[in-house]
């Protein structure tokens, strides 16, 4: 088993945990004066810090405005919070040594403060709380808020977000590009057929592209249930409500690539949903906008060609085993009770279109166009191209031991939408 | 005719039907407490066996023997049960049996909605699990998998018939809920004996009234909030349903307006009974009784005005979030008040270190842990890390099972010599005591770190990343789920014979239960006692 080898990327976790324990002061400025050891090697064991952020003890990177007032929020609270405990249970541990009959102590038989000086360290506990709960911490978490809010200023640039399950369709309306993100690894890796890879359910077919340095905003909206769009880099988790647009923005300062996933319970293939983004400089970002929308019309070019029935079943094939088999399964025999099956299905063995060229209404290519309303089949007109979706329907109706002979062609899909 | 009546309720009275039939027919308030506290332990072993076949599947990255759709099955089922099966009962059994005794009554005001009251909670779990099992045979599409409070509204509206069996198991619960909630309520305010006024009451009694009065208000709101998911579902209605003008996320405002109390109809049980067990053990009078009996009030105000603290990444308005979060970090004030009054119950007492005594004071240490945690996670910035991954999961065991199920277990141990008239073997406890923390830290310290590293709760399998965090926290689990079993042995051991518990039990023990024999007879109290 290669438990961590993709978690402690280049130093061991023990190493990056002493690193961070003796250099922590000076790399994270909020630490006013020295504390003594013993208070980190506790606060450590429980806390970790943003300064070393190879280390599995830690958040991921913070690499946007966002994450960073994120991470600060949490790193200073949970500094807080350790230093309440020790000292409180410093208390308590002090009282459960030295006050033991064991030891010989007279139970006392007070039942709350008395004297003045009693009631002032009784009481000042509680001012100094409320100077943490509303002034210390609660005026940054303010304006964090209104930061985390304002995704309209000077903002350069939106993308749409739609979640479905379990796909991300991410579009950038001003470039007119529209393109659905699904999870690359294999049935074969989830399965434990196959060794697993480095960025094993972290990585997708395509990533979203954004350009750094430049405030973009994010629209989200869900086709059916509620989603979570997370990047644990970015600091920003927002859900998917279908039916509303909810928003968010970015300003991803050093390139690289980002890796986050689903955050909201959404069904079975709720683990299968990853995210993944490529920050790039704006003139790459520019390049591959450009290739994007080259690629696009030579999509629809390829909706007018007439496809082989080997070429259909190819990209079929890869299709179903990309979108399809997480629900129906790689042998098209679903499963019993929560997903149809394919294999031998009457309405994947019926016909399709009526003798005029109709779609016919609950017939296979309608209900992998359409979809079926309440249940988790769900529409992919939007999502897939003409010719994926001629390809899959091709490729269920002769697989699995389906042998109707016939094809869709891309023009036909085409014309029906 | 009267003479008759007479003659039987004399029978009855000195000599309960013997066998089954006691058990099927009492109105006994002991009796029930008893059925509620055995009915919370088998469910808290169900709940417990659920989550050991997740945390299998967690072991290792991959799907390793569960499908994603039989995992969520597992952990709502596991949450639901633990919740409403096993704390939630064991709770109501605590004061069934020892309210009349605290403050000197007969029995609960309702003996007979008392008895109706715990019979619907083993036919609302059959339905809980039905579907669970209907489909190994292939029926339906098994039970909820939605998580405990089926937040994902739209997932609820295209998921199978096992959400309609949770929304009925839901129904039947609440009912029970509401009787046992409003015989407390009844009994505390007419029963008492006299010259136990309201404010000489012990604390538990205190913390149930105050429960009592939050389940009769947000159980209607649960119940409602199902039946318009129910009609939503089946009957053509719109609330939730996007796609015909209805909103998501108003089912989540009316659940959590539910689920934020609840949390705390969990706790406040656990908050009652501390204060006596670390008196007892201490050999000093409760302290602070007054503040925290304010406290308690305080923190059941509170809680009815911070529900979408659970809900800060659904996108609320920025003045929702502002709100909620400095609401939600009121709290932290009268659950300090509660935490410094357990240390002024300590301070400079006589102390021994009986079982219950290390229960209570574990209880203090991760529910203290839970409590501070619970502190950042309101904090609008930090919580968009926080919301919905591993620190939550981390978080709330700390403050339910570090908070609610230590507390009952420093219950159990504390009251059972007087339930069972015996001492239980104190090896045995201290023993349970000392693995059940270390597991329970070896299981939830890992899980915040997995969280923090960005690891979102409800996943059937995970990146690599979170590979080691996942194996210590998995074997953390079963071992902990293993050496629970300690606490049946040591139970059944206690009920089968050891040495004869005297009334006081306990040298430091004050109250009016422990002025009755261990065990007490089957009716106490039917003259109230006098209270100074």
């Amino acid at each position: 088993m290669k438990l961590t080898d993709a978690a402690i990327h280049d130093e061991s976790a023990i190493q990056g945990w002493f690193i961070c324990l003796f250099c922590c002061n000076k790399r994270h400025g909020t630490a006013k004066k020295q504390l003594p050891l013993w208070f980190w090697v506790i606060f450590f064991l429980f806390v970790s810090e943003p300064a070393c952020a190879s280390s599995i003890w830690d958040f991921q990177e913070p690499v946007t405005p966002v994450a960073r007032d994120s991470i600060t929020a949490s790193v200073d609270f949970l500094r807080i919070i350790m230093g309440i405990y020790v000292v409180v249970f410093a208390v308590f541990a002090y009282s459960i040594f030295k006050h033991r009959k064991s030891s010989g102590a007279q139970p006392g038989t007070f039942t709350g403060p008395r004297t003045k000086w009693q009631w002032a360290l009784a009481i000042s506990p509680f001012l100094l709380l409320i100077y943490i709960d509303y002034i210390w911490m609660g005026i940054p978490a303010f304006h964090a808020i209104v930061r985390m809010e304002d995704t309209r200023t000077a903002s350069e640039m939106v993308v749409k977000v739609t979640a479905s399950q379990w796909k991300w369709q991410y579009e950038y309306p001003e470039e007119n590009i529209k393109f659905v993100s699904t999870i690359a690894t294999t049935q074969d890796q989830i399965h434990g057929r196959e060794a697993k890879g480095e960025h094993y359910l972290q990585e997708v077919d395509n990533p979203l592209i954004l350009p750094t340095n430049m405030k973009v905003r994010i629209l989200l909206t869900s086709t059916d249930v509620i989603h979570s769009w997370w990047v644990p880099s970015f600091g920003v988790k927002r859900d998917a409500v279908p039916g509303y647009l909810r928003e968010m923005w970015v300003n991803i300062e050093k390139p690289g690539t980002y890796r986050g996933q689903c955050a909201q319970l959404c069904g079975d293939g709720h683990a299968f949903m990853p995210i993944v983004v490529e920050a790039v400089a704006e003139p790459q970002f520019r390049e591959w906008v450009a290739k994007k929308k080259a690629e696009g019309s030579a999509a629809s070019a390829a909706a007018g060609k007439v496809w082989s029935r080997d070429e259909l079943m190819e990209k079929g094939d890869e299709i179903y085993n990309r979108i399809c088999v997480t629900c129906h399964q790689a042998d098209g025999k679903g499963v019993p009770g929560a997903f149809p099956a394919l294999a031998g299905s009457k309405l994947v063995n019926g016909p399709f279109l009526d003798k005029d060229g109709r779609m016919i209404k609950d017939g296979h290519l309608d209900r992998v166009m359409n979809g079926k309303p309440g249940t988790a089949m769900q529409a992919f007109k939007e999502t897939l191209s003409d010719a994926e979706i001629a390809a899959v329907v091709t490729y269920e109706r002769n697989s699995f031991g389906n042998r109707m002979g016939d094809m869709v062609q891309p023009s036909q899909v085409k014309a029906l939408r | 005719m009267t003479e008759a009546i007479a003659a039987i309720a004399h029978d009855q009275h000195e000599h309960p039907p013997a066998g089954i039939m006691r058990w099927l027919t009492t109105t006994n308030h002991k009796d029930l407490g008893i059925l509620y506290m055995s009915f919370g332990g088998i469910m808290f072993f169900i709940g417990g066996a659920f989550i050991m076949a997740v945390r299998a599947e967690l072991l290792f990255p991959g799907l390793q023997w569960l499908s994603p759709g039989m995992y969520n099955q597992l952990f709502t089922l596991h949450a639901l049960i633990m919740v409403f099966g096993a704390i939630m009962p064991f709770a109501t059994g605590l004061n069934n049996y020892l309210i009349p005794l605290m403050i000197g009554a007969p029995d609960m005001a309702l003996p007979r909605v008392n008895n109706w009251g715990f019979w619907i909670l083993p036919f609302a779990a059959i339905l809980l699990l039905i579907p669970f099992f209907l489909q190994f045979s292939g029926i339906g599409s098994g039970a909820s998998g939605l998580g405990w409070v089926m937040h994902n509204t739209s997932l609820d509206l295209q998921s199978g018939i096992g959400i309609d069996f949770a929304i009925f198991t839901i129904h039947l619960l609440g009912i029970s809920s509401l009787t046992g909630a409003i015989n407390v309520v009844v009994t505390v305010l007419n029963m008492r004996a006299p010259g136990m006024t309201l404010m000489k009451m012990p604390l538990f009694v205190w913390a149930w009234l105050i429960t009592a009065f939050m389940l009769i208000l947000v159980i209607p709101v649960f119940s409602a909030a199902a039946t318009m998911l129910l009609t939503d579902r089946h009957f053509g209605t719109h609330f939730f349903d996007a796609a015909n003008g209805g909103d998501p996320i108003l089912l989540q405002h009316l659940i959590w307006f539910f689920g934020h109390p609840e949390v705390y109809i969990v706790l406040l049980p656990a908050w009652g009974l501390i204060p006596h067990i670390l008196a007892t053990f201490s050999r000093k009078p409760v302290f602070g009784y007054r503040a925290q009996v304010y406290a308690l009030w305080t923190i059941c105000f509170l809680s009815f005005i911070v529900w979408s603290h659970h809900m800060l990444t659904s996108g609320l308005p920025l003045a929702a979030e502002v709100y909620f979060m400095y609401s939600t970090m009121a709290i932290s004030v009268p659950t300090a008040v509660l935490v410094f009054c357990w240390l002024g119950a300590i301070w400079r007492g006589a102390m021994t270190f009986e079982t219950p005594m290390l229960f209570a004071l574990g209880f203090v240490a991760h529910f203290g842990m839970g409590a501070l945690t619970g502190m950042i996670l309101p904090d609008v910035a930090a919580n968009a890390q926080y919301h919905n991954s591993y620190v939550i999961v981390s978080h709330f065991h700390y403050t339910f099972f570090g908070g609610g199920i230590f507390g009952m277990m420093a219950a159990l141990y504390y009251w059972l010599p007087k339930f069972t008239g015996r001492m239980f073997d104190e090896k045995l406890g201290r023993l349970h005591f000392w693995l059940t923390v270390i597991f329970f830290n070896m299981t939830f310290i890992p899980q915040w770190f997995a969280g923090l590293d960005g690891m979102p709760r409800h996943i059937a399998d995970f990146a690599l990343r979170f590979s080691a965090m996942n194996l210590i926290s998995s074997v953390g689990a079963f071992l902990l789920g293993l050496s629970q079993l300690l606490l049946v042995y040591t139970v059944v051991k206690c009920v089968r014979g050891g040495t004869k518990a005297t009334g006081q039990v306990w040298e430091g023990a004050q109250g009016l239960e422990f002025t009755l024999p261990s065990p007490p007879p089957y009716h106490t109290f039917e003259t109230p006692p006098a209270v100074k």
